[in-house]
């Protein structure tokens, strides 16, 4: 485990969304509001920059992203310590690819800094993209080309040579259960099939930092399993890996680090122990983000009441 | 439900206007010229409706012949079909087949040309005011006429799509489907030539067309003016069948459509091996020239982009014989070949962000993608360049025309590097008809197209004027002159161009992103 440098900070969000906030425990400051002007240029002083003097795998500091009208990300801090493996949760619409599309230059941030294993990312994209393996959401693949073919061009796109290539596709098809279709179109493949491709892309390179969009959706049981299990050997050997996802069980098995985000905002980050005080994450979960509605007012969806 | 889907249409018009100024520009542009041509057009029949019966006839059936051609082959070889309300949307909607047509018409009619051609029909009845009782025939000749413009357009876009969009034998089957199309207007212009001796050949030719999908509904009208009621029934029933025939046509082609769904054929296809990844060299520019390299054999999007390359020296052997326009097959070729690569980044789409995600700088990208257009554009252009001088027996000009083919290319390649690294519009996804356009994307499309070519012109204006000097002239030092100038400008246009665009890559890379993710 890396030394406990992270903050946990918990705030309760009014149901409106934007109104007081309530700081946690351990966090002093509140957390600012969302603010209808511009945001402060400095960065705010919620995470401790680069405590302990080792830089962070993956440090952001107040990100913002407005588009149009809606502000999908306000002010967003996380400090992912290497060797760690974070998990990022938050409800649908929360920011969640929005973060990670910026923390990985896929996305330019309005305001806010990123910084891998300390070099500035956005200042110097070339450096810090070299670190980085990444597997976004919502986006296509070159699906023209072969499984095969796509990892090939992941790889020699980095820069390695023929024959590493070669192998490490070989031994990627074959990790992930895709020898069979290596040949194969990836238009032509499941959805499933698709995330684990595109996996492999991001692994082929052996990154120090792997930023991991919603990996496990549409992925059958047992693939995950080997997925997991071929992310916990990353980390065990001091790769850092950052998973965004839905299933609260999943994080809190997985994952040895948290982050809550709702309305472009981290609620709570921490170690899971920390986060999820106690109660499940899940549950932990529910009552930070709030907005659990009973179900009833569809009755009209109960189909043995309707009619008949 | 019509008007539902007019209201659709134009709020995608809207708001696709709301998020880029360009398309404003565009569009405004699209409606001047439109408003342009049909006010010349409403002058010339206003001219016309002081004139003959017979007069009238010549001209109202040949223009609207046109008309409804046009309106059902552009599409297939130019800008295609508005897709903005694609039926493969709607596939899970219970919807009648016959309102989605009756929707789909309509909808076809909002929209530069729609309007235009709207007009310009509804003038037609005007021209007969002399004529009471034709007013009646005139205005439903000018409906049928609109009709058959619309659902034909449709119907061929429809039909025709899926052999395209299929991935093995697409070319084949694409060129083979266009040959007939593309050849039918060259082959009129030879006609016209022989024809033109025997000075009365038009009257014939009108009579012909009358009888014709093309010209009936605007012949029945004259047939009316001139008392022959039964020809005019008789015409009214070919507008009529054919426009039957047409929506049985549409609406079994839109079946497969909507069970096929927006992907093409499902059959698995698989490679062998890694392809060009095995044999260009293991760098990232490399990778990215074996990836496009890949994308252009396999991706029909790009075979539609340079399909007419194969058929332009037939077209212009009818068009010109063995005249001097010939020589203009390989420039033609060569600008075709290097525009090409101006869609790339919009072609790429989504996928775009592995070449963000990789720690490389815009040189590597632009070169790749360059590299790509090259090893295909150089033989394809070189090759058409010595077919046209085999064609017109014209060996010793040899040199200027090469140098002018190669330098028009390396201008255009250059161009086309810098602009796609700015300019992302909307074009047909990949597996979607190629025919399609894109909401919105059609008139910035345009406007792109318009600028760059308006820059190669003039960048290859040194090497083609040096050529056409040589050819005129015949001299061997203005020629040796064009094939130096036209190469060695060509190739520091295309070095200026990678790196221009390389360097605007390296700034705007995840801009670019952003609205190619945009575009969904």
């Amino acid at each position: 485990m890396p030394e406990r440098t992270d903050t946990v900070r918990a705030t309760r969000r009014s149901p409106l969304g934007a109104g007081p906030q309530v700081s946690g425990p351990d966090y002093p400051g509140a957390m600012p509001p969302v603010p209808d002007e511009t945001p402060p240029d400095t960065p705010s002083a919620a995470v401790p920059a680069s405590a302990g003097g080792r830089p962070a795998a993956l440090e952001v500091r107040g990100l913002w992203k407005r588009f149009g009208e809606k502000i999908a990300v306000a002010g967003v801090d996380l400090r992912v310590p290497a060797g760690s493996f974070y998990g990022l949760v938050g409800p649908n619409g929360a920011g969640k690819t929005t973060t990670l599309s910026m923390a990985t230059g896929l996305l330019r941030p309005d305001f806010g800094q990123v910084l891998v294993q300390g070099h500035d990312l956005w200042a110097d994209p070339v450096r810090g993209k070299s670190l980085l393996g990444v597997l976004p959401d919502g986006v296509k693949l070159f699906d023209r080309l072969s499984g095969a073919q796509l990892i090939t061009y992941a790889g020699l796109l980095r820069g390695m040579d023929r024959a590493t290539v070669a192998q490490r596709v070989g031994d990627l098809l074959t990790a992930l259960d895709l020898s069979a279709d290596a040949d194969t179109l990836v238009v032509d493949y499941s959805a499933g099939m698709t995330k684990k491709i595109a996996l492999a892309c991001a692994l082929v390179h052996a990154p120090r930092v792997l930023v991991l969009d919603e990996p496990f959706e549409a992925v059958d049981p047992v693939s995950a399993a080997n997925i997991r299990e071929i992310l916990a050997g990353y980390v065990a050997s001091g790769g850092t890996v950052v998973v965004s996802s839905h299933v609260m069980d999943l994080v809190q098995r997985m994952c040895d680090h948290v982050a809550i985000i709702a309305g472009g905002q981290v609620l709570a980050a921490g170690t899971i122990d920390d986060v999820r005080a106690g109660s499940s994450l899940e549950d932990r979960f529910v009552a930070l983000v709030g907005g659990r509605s009973t179900g009833e007012g569809l009755a009209w969806l109960r189909t043995s009441s309707a009619s008949s | 439900m019509v008007a539902h889907l007019v209201r659709l249409k134009l709020t995608l018009l809207r708001n696709g206007l709301r998020r880029s100024a360009w398309q404003v520009v565009g569009l405004v542009l699209g409606l001047l010229y439109g408003l342009g041509i049909v006010a010349a057009v409403l002058v010339a029949l206003a001219a016309l409706s002081t004139q003959d019966v017979e007069v009238v006839r010549l001209a109202l059936v040949l223009g609207g012949s046109l008309l409804v051609f046009g309106w059902w082959v552009v599409p297939l070889v130019a800008f295609g079909v508005d897709s903005t309300v694609d039926p493969a949307r709607f596939a899970t909607l219970p919807l009648p087949r016959r309102t989605m047509i009756a929707g789909l018409s309509v909808v076809g009619l909002v929209g530069v040309p729609g309007i235009a051609t709207t007009l310009i029909t509804l003038g037609t009845v005007g021209t007969w005011w002399r004529q009471p009782q034709a007013l009646g025939p005139a205005v439903v000749g000018a409906l049928l006429g609109l009709a058959l413009c619309v659902v034909g357009s449709r119907t061929t876009t429809t039909v025709l799509a899926p052999l395209v969009t299929r991935r093995r034998f697409r070319e084949v089957a694409a060129v083979a489907a266009f040959l007939p199309f593309m050849l039918i207007g060259p082959i009129g212009s030879v006609l016209e030539e022989r024809l033109s001796g025997t000075e009365d050949i038009w009257p014939d030719v009108v009579r012909v067309l009358g009888w014709t999908p093309f010209g009936a509904p605007w012949a029945l009208t004259a047939d009316a003016a001139e008392g022959d009621w039964a020809a005019g029934l008789a015409k009214l029933g070919i507008a009529l069948g054919t426009l039957a025939v047409l929506l049985v046509a549409w609406s079994r082609g839109l079946d497969a459509a909507l069970v096929r769904g927006p992907q093409d054929g499902r059959t698995r296809s698989r490679t062998r091996g890694l392809g060009f990844f095995g044999r260009l060299p293991a760098t990232p520019t490399g990778a990215v020239a074996a990836r496009c390299l890949t994308y252009w054999l396999r991706d029909s999007r790009y075979a539609a982009g340079v399909v007419i390359v194969p058929l332009l020296p037939v077209i212009l052997w009818f068009s010109a014989g063995d005249g001097w326009v010939m020589l203009l097959l390989g420039p033609l070729v060569g600008y075709l070949m290097g525009w090409t690569v101006s869609a790339d980044v919009a072609y790429d789409g989504t996928p775009f962000w592995t070449h963000v995600a990789a720690p490389i700088d815009g040189r590597v990208d632009r070169a790749g993608r360059a590299w790509a257009a090259g090893v295909l554009g150089v033989p394809v252009t070189v090759v058409l360049a010595l077919v046209s001088l085999q064609l017109t027996g014209r060996w010793s000009l040899a040199l200027p025309v090469l140098g002018a083919s190669l330098g028009v290319f390396a201008t255009s390649l250059g161009v086309a590097s810098a602009v796609s690294s700015r300019l992302v519009y909307q074009v047909p996804k990949s597996g979607e008809s190629p025919f399609s356009t894109a909401q919105g994307g059609a008139s910035a499309g345009l406007l792109a197209q318009l600028l760059g070519t308006g820059a190669v012109f003039v960048l290859g204006l040194p090497t083609t004027g040096l050529a056409v000097a040589g050819v005129v002239t015949g001299s061997t030092v203005l020629g040796v002159l064009a094939l130096v100038v036209g190469v060695g400008l060509g190739a520091l246009v295309l070095v200026l161009g990678v790196r221009l665009g390389g360097s605007m890559y390296d700034r705007r890379a995840p801009e670019l992103l952003e609205r190619l993710v945009s575009f969904g």
